[in-house]
């Protein structure tokens, strides 16, 4: 019987979370607080207890925080076994087996896979092993940056300018450093905020003094005859005197250890249905293997049922919930992930912060504050509903918005909002690159079909 | 019951112990509005929530045309300036962050947090006073003068001068009260206060431009960051605002926590065992009991629909905060005082925009003066209950807590 079957998983089953940072410690809690009592064992490659990361592109690099000490606090006790840095290598899923690097193999009844991404590397290997060319994504890149913001660099290049790097710009000037930051599309932000917003972030980085070259592509850099960067050469043929460079184009998803294995997990992540279930390479749901946070993607009703990757703390929080909470229920008590997308930032002093969809979004209307004074809502519209809000400094209204967005509410928004000024009577393009020109790494990525999509053959089979 | 007579039963005074099974009935019609020119009433959680949050409903009196006769026409028209709380952005966000920026975060995170010492000592300071008595009034002896004491310090208001604001303050106070606005007379005389509480502070004002001190007169009056500065009428409405504000509903919160303590000897006893958990007890009291009741001041400036009614651009909205604490569709067990809930996102502050500026202060004072009179109280009984009220719906709170105990400790 399956109620026996999940009694018994619940009473002493054995559940595997590969991936212990966000995801996998919210998942492991959120088990424990609905009774099961099984084993529990932890898989993480990362040597440290899990910890956040948002601080460590903004208060850490401002030395408000110790970049070694942003666990994330715990929510209770989850009694678990703890494989902290090994990562896992293999997964056997007739067998239900994870191997590990250190040639153990770990078995479960169910797995939650919650690897996440990781920076992506600056592209030539030789370059990108300069010493003073960092990526942040880890506690110990965060503590390495730190170090090297503090000595006082001369220069300092931020290649890509999506939220990473504009935090990091952030909080060079705010050290005082001179910096400068080359991105390949037209403005800042514009993977995953459009032109509109750019430009008012683009303005936010000149008057507090970034070089930002803008529409340039960072074509090589260079080291001295002792193996430190010192210079970058842009496609405009300037140069750049830098004495560090933080790569900031954005992220790898954490699969290539699943490669072989059948699971339906590539380059996009791992597919996943609302239910966080893992899809296999076929297309078939698995009802073992589960998801959650940055490394997935699933499909979502209020977006088309497009598939969605989200980088967003809020994301793999909720998404671990569910992923925990259906492991041990049955499928009638099952629940689905319909979490609308939010995301925060904090740059330039200015707090930004989004919910839904921006990038799907066609056009954009300010419906309070002004772009002008940097303080306002502005309202993306797709196909005459409301599918995202972007805040500036006006954190509190967005509520209101995300309620628009469930309800599928019209675009153009017709009606009059506290705060509504000229600008905002009429939507204006929101002025989006082509999708299928990827910038720097935009924080939500569209990946159902797409006809840009023609890498594939497609064989029935019979 | 009859709907067409729910919101005075609310009003009226003879239910001030207890509107809670009042609201109940209030939440049965989501939406309730019982006569052609009165407000809309809003009591279930959610829609509370989400109207807070939504752009279309104003807190700028200017807004209510539907209304008709505009009984909150309001101390304003009488020559102060509508402070933060009764505007909407830009101006409201302009005046609400430079006011901020002397009082919390980013500017000065710890402000709160660093007077926890001094705190300590008042409290201290007050409960020694009891040591004779057997019998008090934690009104009058320690619920009033504690948060008086602090918001006098925090701005910079001669302690002294609390029997001048007070006779002030009571006037508008009681214009806030949707029951004795009926009577322009009341209306006039709180205008009145109100520009006299201005005129008041005035003195100290000038008397702070010239010479600045470390409060929060100071800071306003020489604020001068990116919003520039705040003209000397925003900046005695501010200052009228966080006076009042800053103890008028602490007190509520204080002496509504003992009662509600005293009713319930066990986390009377588990507080004394543990002061730490005067965190969970207050935030507990801020859904269970909160001093604001409702807010009676927002109007829409457009036609909205909440729950299939439309409420016609220009109406006057009421939401009943303390309806919405009581929510089952939101609590479980919402008519129980229970500290250990875990998940507890009340409205005791309001939310949105306007949630409440002071609530840093109002928690923490809360939290140490309930923690220490349980402690140094020996054996505290209740003398009558329910104690007396004060008249006001809005600011709902006991006139006078009398109790006994055995001594101090
Ligand atoms: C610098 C920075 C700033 C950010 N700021 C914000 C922000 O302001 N707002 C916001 O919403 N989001 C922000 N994010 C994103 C947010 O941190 C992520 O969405 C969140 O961490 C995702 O959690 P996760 O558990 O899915 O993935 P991760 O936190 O990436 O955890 C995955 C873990 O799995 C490990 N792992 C990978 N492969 C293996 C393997 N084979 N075996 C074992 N372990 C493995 C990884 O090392 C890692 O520890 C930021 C991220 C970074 C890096």
């Amino acid at each position: 019987m399956v109620t026996d079957y999940l009694d018994w998983l619940r009473r002493e089953g054995r559940i595997v979370i590969v991936g212990a940072s966000l995801a996998g410690l919210r998942a492991a809690e959120t088990l424990r607080a609905e009774g099961f009592a099984g084993s529990l064992t932890m898989i993480g490659d990362e040597p440290n207890e899990p910890y956040d990361r948002p601080p460590l592109s903004k208060a850490v690099l401002l030395g408000k925080a110790d970049a070694l000490h942003t666990e994330l606090p715990r929510r209770r006790e989850v009694d678990a076994k703890w494989r902290l840095g090994v990562p896992a290598t293999g997964l056997d899923m007739t067998e239900k087996r994870v191997r590990l690097a250190d040639g153990d193999q770990v078995e479960y009844d169910r797995l939650l896979i919650a690897t996440g991404v990781r920076a992506r590397p600056w592209p030539k290997e030789s370059e990108a092993q300069l010493d003073g060319v960092i990526l942040l994504r880890t506690g110990g890149d965060a503590a390495a940056l730190y170090r090297r913001l503090k000595a006082g660099p001369r220069r300092v290049l931020v290649i890509g300018a999506g939220f990473a790097g504009s935090e990091v710009a952030s909080a060079c000037r705010e050290m005082g450093l001179a910096v400068t930051v080359a991105e390949r599309a037209g403005a800042p932000l514009v993977g995953a905020l459009g032109g509109v917003i750019g430009s008012v972030s683009a303005e936010l980085y000149r008057e507090n003094g970034v070089d930002l070259r803008t529409g340039v592509m960072v074509t090589g850099l260079e080291g001295d005859s002792v193996g430190r960067v010192k210079a970058a050469h842009l496609s405009d043929g300037s140069a750049v005197e830098t004495d560090l460079v933080v790569v900031s184009l954005g992220s790898v998803r954490n699969t290539e250890w699943l490669s072989g294995s059948g699971l339906g997990a590539g380059p996009r992540g791992i597919a996943c249905d609302a239910g966080c279930r893992a899809f296999d390479f076929r297309g078939i749901v698995t009802d073992d293997i589960f998801v959650a946070g940055d490394v997935a993607r699933s499909p979502h009703a209020l977006f088309g049922y497009q598939f969605l990757s989200l980088e967003h703390w809020g994301n793999a929080v909720a998404q671990a919930e569910i992923a925990a909470h259906n492991m041990i229920s049955s499928s009638s008590d099952r629940r689905p992930h319909l979490w609308v997308p939010a995301f925060w930032s904090s740059q330039f002093r200015v707090n930004i912060k989004s919910v839904g969809v921006p990038p799907m979004g066609e056009q954009i209307m300010i419906t309070q504050g002004s772009l002008a004074e940097r303080r306002f809502v502005g309202v993306y519209g797709y196909q005459g509903r409301v599918i995202a809000a972007v805040s500036f400094d006006n954190t509190r209204w967005l509520e209101f918005y995300q309620r628009q967005i469930e309800v599928g509410a019209p675009f153009p928004v017709e009606y009059p909002t506290v705060d509504r000024r000229p600008e905002g009577r009429r939507p204006v393009p929101a002025d989006f690159p082509d999708p299928s020109l990827p910038t720097h790494g935009p924080t939500v990525t569209l990946s159902g079909y797409s006809p840009t999509d023609r890498q594939l053959v497609f064989v029935p089979a019979h | 019951m009859t709907h067409a007579s729910l919101l005075r039963q609310i009003t009226d005074y003879a239910n001030r112990a207890n509107p809670y099974p009042l609201y109940e009935e209030l939440r049965k019609t989501p939406v309730l509005h019982e006569e052609e020119d009165g407000p809309y009433v809003i009591s279930s959680y959610w829609d509370i929530e989400s109207l807070l949050h939504d752009p279309r409903i104003s807190s700028d009196q200017s807004n209510v045309t539907a209304a008709g006769e505009d009984e909150l026409s309001g101390p304003e028209a009488t020559g102060l300036p509508p402070s933060f709380i009764r505007l909407d952005p830009p101006e409201h966000d302009r005046l609400r962050r430079m006011a901020n920026s002397s009082f919390g975060p980013p500017h000065r995170p710890r402000r709160i947090d660093s007077m926890r010492g001094e705190l300590a000592e008042i409290v201290t300071g007050l409960i020694d006073d009891f040591a004779d008595a057997r019998q008090i009034d934690v009104v009058d002896r320690f619920a009033y003068p504690f948060p008086v004491t602090v918001i006098c310090r925090l701005l910079g208001v001669p302690r002294e001068d609390e029997p001048r604001f007070r006779a002030l303050v009571d006037p508008i106070v009681a214009g806030l009260d949707p029951g004795s606005r009926t009577s322009a007379e009341s209306m006039k005389t709180a205008q009145e206060a109100r520009l006299q509480l201005g005129m008041y502070l005035n003195g100290l004002v000038e008397q702070r431009a010239k010479d600045p001190r470390e409060d929060m007169l100071s800071d306003l009056v020489n604020s001068n960051g990116p919003d520039g500065a705040m003209t000397t009428m925003e900046v005695l409405s501010t200052a009228v605002l966080l006076l009042i504000a800053g103890h008028e509903t602490t007190v509520n919160l204080i002496t509504n926590g003992m009662l509600t303590l005293l009713r319930h000897p066990r986390y009377l006893q588990r507080l004394r065992d543990d002061p730490g958990l005067s965190v969970k007890i207050v935030e507990e009291l801020l859904r269970y009991e909160p001093p604001v009741q409702l807010l009676p001041q927002r109007t829409c400036i457009t036609d909205i629909e909440v729950r299939g009614v439309t409420i016609p651009k220009g109406s006057r909205i009421w939401l009943v905060l303390a309806a919405g604490n009581r929510d089952p569709e939101r609590f479980h067990d919402p008519d129980r005082f229970d500290p250990d809930r875990e998940d507890i996102q009340h409205l005791g502050f309001g939310s949105g925009i306007h949630s409440c500026f002071g609530a840093p202060l109002a928690r923490l004072e809360a939290q140490l003066a309930l923690a220490e009179l349980v402690r140094r109280l020996d054996n505290p009984r209740l003398v009558e209950d329910p104690p007396p009220y004060r008249p006001n719906a809005v600011l709902r709170g006991p006139r006078h807590l009398n109790i006994t105990f055995d001594g101090l400790r």
